[in-house]
């Protein structure tokens, strides 16, 4: 997984070809750490050429993620073409859901 | 065939983490099944005061919960992630359906908790992650410098109100009476709290804005009269934060054991009305939903289960 910051977000996702899985998350928010195994093992089972996975720590990107429309953690998105083509957010990012999603762009 | 445990323990936080270290403890053969973080409910509390012996400064949730793991681990508890899906508590050995596996034991504890309450305003759902949170520990920071909202009276609202006003510029607790519920320590650091503002007899009606939160609706209890709240030009959005009670975590078991308002009935020692089946914690039927009191039904059900399982022998 690759670890982003506010100044390689626009690089790696936003300008990046193929699709983008980023893993939001923040400092103290106990279910994003709780979550984040289960994104690293999902990027060892459909990581590839077409669909990368990098995490974002949002308390270190405040503006960043707002500017990404995102207010509440943990968000696990899918980017493709600079723009947000799905996301898992809040309760709805369980392992399981989270996962259907990938399957969905692996 | 997959082995039977003595115990499973539905749930992970003060409950079922108390009933795996006396459980593990005892030797019995025990199997933690959680499907998110340890600790439940508490592992998203900012601060808390009210547990005996924990430390008396700088005590999180997390900090708490992980020394409980720790604590159930030392003595012997298995722990698996998993989403349980269905359950057949009637026969001797007891079966529980994960997405993983199947799991089996002599006796259950279920230890599953609660859920934050809705606020109970129309487009919510549209807007968590959006604007409104249950989870202060969570999204506080994204509130930097914002102006945030906090729904409640209670003790866990204005705990996480005080929290959030280190974050957001001005915090105001929107309460459905004219005074707060909570303990009164926790009210004379409120009042003294410059942050803190109070929108008094009043409830959130609607929720709305493009995209992110930026405006709602509240509404008078006494009078009816309904209010607009805009945000600042500026700012261009706010934080909603509930924290009015919770509901117990228990669709799992409708049908299958006896239940009050979705709370399970248990006598003064945890059992169910199922032999071999009991229940801990928040998703009970009781008068106090702490987490002393969830650690110390956890610490019963583990000694009941031992009896239980030895009297099968």
């Amino acid at each position: 997984m690759l670890e982003l910051d506010k100044e390689t977000f626009e690089a790696e996702v936003l300008q990046a070809p193929g699709k983008v899985v980023v893993d939001f998350y923040g400092d103290g928010c106990v279910p994003c750490a709780a979550l984040m195994p289960h994104v690293h093992e999902f990027a060892e089972k459909y990581g590839g050429d077409d669909l990368k996975f990098c995490a974002l720590n949002t308390t270190k990107a405040r503006r960043l993620a707002i500017g990404q429309k995102i207010l509440g953690l943990p968000v696990i998105a899918v980017y493709e073409n600079g723009e947000m083509i799905d996301s898992c957010v809040k309760d709805d990012a369980t392992p399981e859901n989270v996962e259907a999603m990938i399957k969905k762009y692996a | 065939m997959s082995k039977t445990y003595d115990v499973i323990i539905l749930g992970a936080g003060p409950a079922g983490l108390a009933a795996g270290l006396y459980a593990g403890r005892s030797r019995l053969d025990t199997l933690i099944i959680e499907k998110g973080q340890d600790g439940g409910q508490i592992a998203i509390t900012s601060e808390i005061e009210n547990y005996p012996g924990q430390l008396l400064e700088g005590e999180t949730g997390p900090s708490l919960v992980a020394r409980m793991t720790e604590q159930a681990k030392k003595f012997g508890a298995e722990r698996i992630s998993d989403v349980i899906k269905s359950l057949d508590l009637s026969g001797d050995v007891k079966k529980v359906m994960g997405n993983k596996g199947e799991y089996l034991a002599k006796a259950v504890i279920l230890a599953t908790g609660a859920f934050p309450r809705p606020i109970g305003c129309k487009n919510e759902a549209k807007f968590v992650g959006k604007g409104i949170s249950f989870c202060a520990t969570c999204d506080a920071a994204f509130f930097e410098d914002f102006e945030v909202f906090v729904v409640g009276g209670g003790d866990s609202a204005v705990e996480e109100a005080m929290y959030l006003s280190k974050f957001a510029r001005k915090v105001t607790i929107i309460h459905r009476r004219e005074e707060l519920r909570a303990a009164k320590s926790i009210q004379e650091k409120a009042f003294a709290n410059p942050k803190l503002h109070f929108m008094w007899d009043s409830v959130v009606e609607e929720a709305d804005g493009d995209e992110l939160l930026s405006r709602m609706v509240i509404k008078n209890t006494k009078t009816g009269e309904l209010t607009t709240v805009e945000a600042d030009e500026e700012d261009g959005m706010f934080g909603l934060f509930g924290f009015i009670g919770l509901l117990p975590n228990t669709k799992l078991y409708e049908g299958a054991v006896d239940m009050e308002n979705g709370y399970i009935r248990t006598d003064d020692n945890m059992h169910t009305n199922l032999p071999g089946v009991f229940a801990v914690g928040d998703l009970r039927v009781k008068s106090l939903r702490q987490v002393v009191t969830a650690a110390a039904d956890g610490a019963i059900a583990a000694m009941q289960a031992e009896h239980y399982i030895s009297n099968l022998k």
